[in-house]
């Protein structure tokens, strides 16, 4: 087969360029490009290919709760609060919601702090009833499509389950009226009642300028080979044993309490972040939920993180390809982590710090106020973009109902 | 006893098989334990008819069935505390079966998996080991310099009893550099074997250059004489064309790890800063004579000066640019202070040390391309005009870097100790031929009174753990018996051999106590 002479030149001249390009990047700077399943999108930019329509609510839904608490904006369930914040002065939103691809309800479900500062989640699905019952009585979109075109922000324990104990979310399931909405929510884990298919599931809130104030110099030398710093047993919640983390914590500290290799504890040192910037692993165990935000710092600080949750679904999965980023442990395997980790072939370990020094990287997973480019507000409408255009069965005839709004626990059914 | 030992078999039978066994038994926790206890006593009977102990394997085939494997079901058996023995699974809850989506992940109560030995295995550790230090290594050349710089050391140096000590230090700080070095070693007097050998272990590529004339006695001369070798090595460079980074290691120096990587970016001319330790000599005297000087001390700010160390160096303004020069203040030392009281005084740097300044090697050469210009040509350079510091070689001494963070960061230390210019060490330090005379040493291996006969032969010091061997040269016993006879009025005595014995005149120091004059005249 004789190709045309144009064609020879026209593949040499890629190949060229193509090598050209690989080489500058190897040699300018130590980082990798990041393509997730759904290619090379963390950079994408949303202005243009979405528009978004925020809801109009009362202000007890949202300001009112914050001004009650304003713990609620640096706790790791801040993420519900920028996100309005940014929608309200991003260039996708739109004040014509004909026009809208999406809709945003803003309601603070996470916002009813304990004195301690842990949400308590009991109230929120009668809030979130009462604005999508306010909602779908004072404008049309709801009824349209019962809410398929809508987004919530979930950051809590469980999502849309709202319990922070795993067998009651699971028994309550997702709140029946969200049943067709998209979900903005930090859990993720694979078969769970509490994700739905669909959902984009976002990193914790971790305060950017905090993490940033703590940086250290690139060249000290990282000499923790793992660092944890946490609880392994919950002795408050769990006295006997064995429900926190599904064991996988205390097994951590029963197999390795002694190995000069993992820097383990349950302190709470000042030094925390540029610890982590000393260390090569860190672990990112379950806890209660399989999310932490552990994950978040090991990202910003370069520190591989090794995940320890069977079936965790994280951060924007389908743009960040976690399997070459970090190491994940099945937790039948926690016992063996020291032989697991050291297998690992350097080149490897080489390889995904590169991935992490990327800085589109730790943008994707940073809530900056004002936000910025490529990061996770930019990521979740990424996310958003990615699932228009909405399928045909999206909009309902008129008057076809499919949500059952009497379902659920009574006691949700009370106003709020 | 067998009943307790039969107990102690029990509870480690529960525990192993309890996680099989209660999977069967659905009923209360409350049955299980009467269950077990009627067993217990049942076979405490049993035993005690048959006259031994059976195993109550019998009864766990007899009536076990073989249990559910839907629970997590921990394969070892967990060493802990009573309540992690009697792992109790509870099946998941029926809501969570009965849903759609079954998860492979249980909620409910899991075991704790602890492996058989849970301690770290060497060669797990070994492995991390590497991974760590190829991470670093990574990390080097990432954050650090990008192509390195050969580093050129200068050392001037002279046989004599305190070169072997220095040198070492030099060259293995020099083994350390994780760059290409290239170490002109000069020396004065002529090329010796005694200085060959030991720059010969480094390893290194070193050129050892002879110099023709004799170190001086003074530690003035001594200066000159070395700023004269040093020109010499530069010659070499430039002769040589060596291409690198030009750095002065005196061989009594120190220099930090960071030194060298700091001087890889150097452009032209740099300068560190020196952390001086003038005070060469015996560290209690040194506190003693601050406290001293602290209580008579009126000027605070004269006090402040002298008790912190000096640094001789740049000096930057705010926004990083070089104004000046710290240099030494040897005020202090201007023999108005009659603060010491020993025969040791201070060694005193010149103003600026050149082991504060690098280069880069292209200086040097006649023809290099982008020679700036103003550095004066190194060929055209006139020794007999007297060339103090590095900075004579500059037209303009403005256009140095400082380099260290400007000058916050203190590189290497300046430090000057040396024996006594007629102290005698052996040559190569091996002892060959054996010793001649030797005397009994009591408990102490110094002796207390000095031997009779004058060993005038071998001037030799040898220290031996046995209590036999022992030779003391004669001028060095009195010099430790005054050391001791002091020592055990004031102190204990520290480093006696490290003390500088360097008089450069007797009369020249002028702070001296009455014993010493004494002994200096004996000696004379």
């Amino acid at each position: 087969m004789k190709l045309p002479s144009w064609a020879l030149i026209f593949l040499t001249c890629n190949l060229t360029f193509s090598t050209i390009s690989a080489f500058r990047l190897s040699r300018s700077q130590p980082t990798e490009r990041i393509s997730g399943s759904a290619g090379d999108v963390l950079e994408d930019d949303p202005v243009g290919r979405l528009k978004v329509f925020v809801y109009e609510l009362p202000s007890k839904y949202n300001k009112k709760i914050l001004q009650k608490d304003p713990r609620c904006l640096t706790h790791m369930f801040a993420a519900e609060i920028y996100m309005q914040r940014f929608l309200l002065s991003s260039p996708v939103r739109t004040l014509n919601p004909e026009e809208a691809d999406w809709f945003y309800v803003p309601v603070y479900t996470t916002c009813d702090l304990t004195p301690n500062g842990l949400p308590l989640p009991f109230k929120s699905p009668r809030m979130m009833r009462s604005a999508i019952q306010l909602i779908a009585s004072n404008w049309p979109y709801w009824n349209r499509t019962e809410g398929a075109d809508h987004f919530f922000v979930v950051p809590h324990d469980f999502g849309a389950c709202f319990h922070y104990q795993e067998e009651k979310a699971i028994g309550r399931g997702i709140l029946p009226l969200l049943q067709r909405a998209t979900l903005v929510q930090t859990f993720g884990q694979r078969n769970h009642v509490c994700l739905k298919e669909g959902s984009i599931t976002v990193p914790p809130y971790a305060p950017p300028q905090k993490m940033q104030s703590h940086l250290i110099p690139g060249k000290t030398p990282r000499s923790i080979f793992v660092y944890f710093r946490g609880l392994f047993y919950d002795v408050g919640n769990d006295p006997e044993g064995g429900y926190y983390a599904r064991g996988a914590r205390a097994a951590v500290w029963e197999n390795f309490k002694d190995n000069p290799l993992f820097d383990i504890s349950t302190e709470h040192p000042t030094t925390y972040y540029e610890d982590m910037q000393r260390a090569i692993f860190c672990l990112c165990p379950l806890g209660w939920a399989p999310w932490s935000p552990r994950l978040v710092e090991a990202v910003i600080f370069g520190c591989i993180p090794v995940i320890i949750a069977d079936d965790i679904v994280l951060p924007f999965a389908d743009a960040i390809p976690w399997e070459d980023i970090g190491v994940f442990v099945d937790e039948k395997d926690v016992p063996y982590l020291d032989t697991i980790l050291t297998s690992i072939p350097p080149e490897v370990i080489l390889r995904k710090q590169r991935l992490l020094a990327n800085p589109s990287m730790k943008q994707a997973m940073l809530f900056p106020q004002p936000a910025q480019p490529g990061d996770a507000f930019h990521q979740v409408l990424n996310g958003l973009a990615r699932k228009l255009p909405h399928d045909r069965s999206v909009y309902l005839r008129p008057g076809e109902k499919v949500l059952n709004w009497t379902a659920g626990p009574v006691a949700d059914l009370k106003p709020w | 006893m067998k009943l307790s030992a039969l107990h102690q078999s029990y509870l480690n039978r529960r525990s192993f098989r309890s996680p099989l066994d209660s999977s069967v038994d659905t009923s209360g926790k409350s049955l299980l334990a009467v269950f077990w206890l009627v067993l217990h006593c049942l076979c405490c009977f049993i035993s005690l008819l048959l006259g031994f102990r059976f195993s109550r394997l019998v009864f766990f085939f007899l009536f076990t069935t073989p249990s559910s494997t839907n629970l997590y079901s921990p394969p070892f058996r967990p060493p802990l505390k009573h309540h992690h023995n009697n792992i109790d699974l509870n099946p998941p809850s029926n809501a969570t079966e009965a849903m759609i989506k079954s998860s492979r992940v249980v909620v409910g109560r899991h075991g704790i998996l602890i492996r058989p030995w849970p301690h770290p295995d060497p060669v797990e550790v070994m492995k991390a080991h590497r991974i760590i230090e190829r991470v670093q290594r990574e990390q080097k050349t990432v954050f650090g310099v990008k192509r390195s710089k050969t580093v050129i050391a200068v050392t001037p140096t002279y046989v004599r009893t305190f070169q072997a000590l220095h040198l070492n230090g030099v060259m293995h700080s020099l083994m350390l550099v994780p760059y290409d070095v290239v170490w002109i070693v000069v020396e004065a007097g002529g090329v010796t074997n005694e200085t060959g050998a030991i720059i010969a272990k480094s390893g290194l590529k070193t050129i050892h250059v002879g110099f023709n004339q004799r170190m001086p006695n003074t530690w003035e001369d001594r200066g000159k004489v070395e700023v004269l070798m040093r020109l010499q090595a530069l010659r070499v460079v430039k002769e040589e064309k060596l291409d690198g980074v030009v750095m002065f290691a005196d061989d009594s120096n120190m220099h930090s790890m960071e030194f060298f990587d700091e001087i890889q970016n150097v452009n032209w001319f740099g300068a560190v800063s020196v952390g001086i330790l003038a005070h060469s000599g015996n560290a209690e005297e040194m506190v003693m004579s601050m406290d001293k000087r602290r209580e008579m001390v009126v000027d605070e700010e004269e006090e402040e000066r002298s008790s912190s160390l000096p640094i001789q160096g740049p000096a930057c303004n705010g926004s990083d640019k070089l104004i000046g020069w710290h240099v030494f203040n040897t005020l202090p030392y201007a023999g108005k202070s009659a603060v010491y009281i020993d025969d040791v005084a201070a060694v005193l740097p010149q103003k600026l040390e050149w082991c504060g300044f690098v280069l880069n090697s292209r200086l040097l050469w006649d023809e290099a391309e982008s020679k700036p210009e103003w550095v004066k040509e190194f060929g055209l350079l006139n020794e007999n005009e007297g060339v103090e510091s590095p900075l004579s070689l500059l037209n303009d001494a403005s256009m140095v870097e400082p380099l260290g963070s400007c000058g916050r960061q203190v590189l290497l230390w300046w430090l000057r100790v040396e024996a006594r210019a007629d102290s005698k060490f052996p040559p190569g330090w091996i002892i060959d031929p054996p010793l001649e005379i030797t005397v009994a040493a009591k408990r102490t291996p110094w002796p207390d009174v000095p031997p009779e006969p004058p060993t005038k032969k071998k001037d030799q010091m040898s220290l031996s753990q046995g209590n036999t061997v022992v030779t003391i040269p004669k001028q060095h016993q009195q010099q430790q018996q005054q050391q001791q006879q002091r020592a055990s009025k004031v102190r204990k005595p520290k480093r006696r051999s490290k003390r500088s014995k360097h008089e450069a005149k007797p009369t020249d120091t002028t702070t001296q106590v009455s014993s010493s004059t004494k002994h200096h005249q004996e000696r004379n």
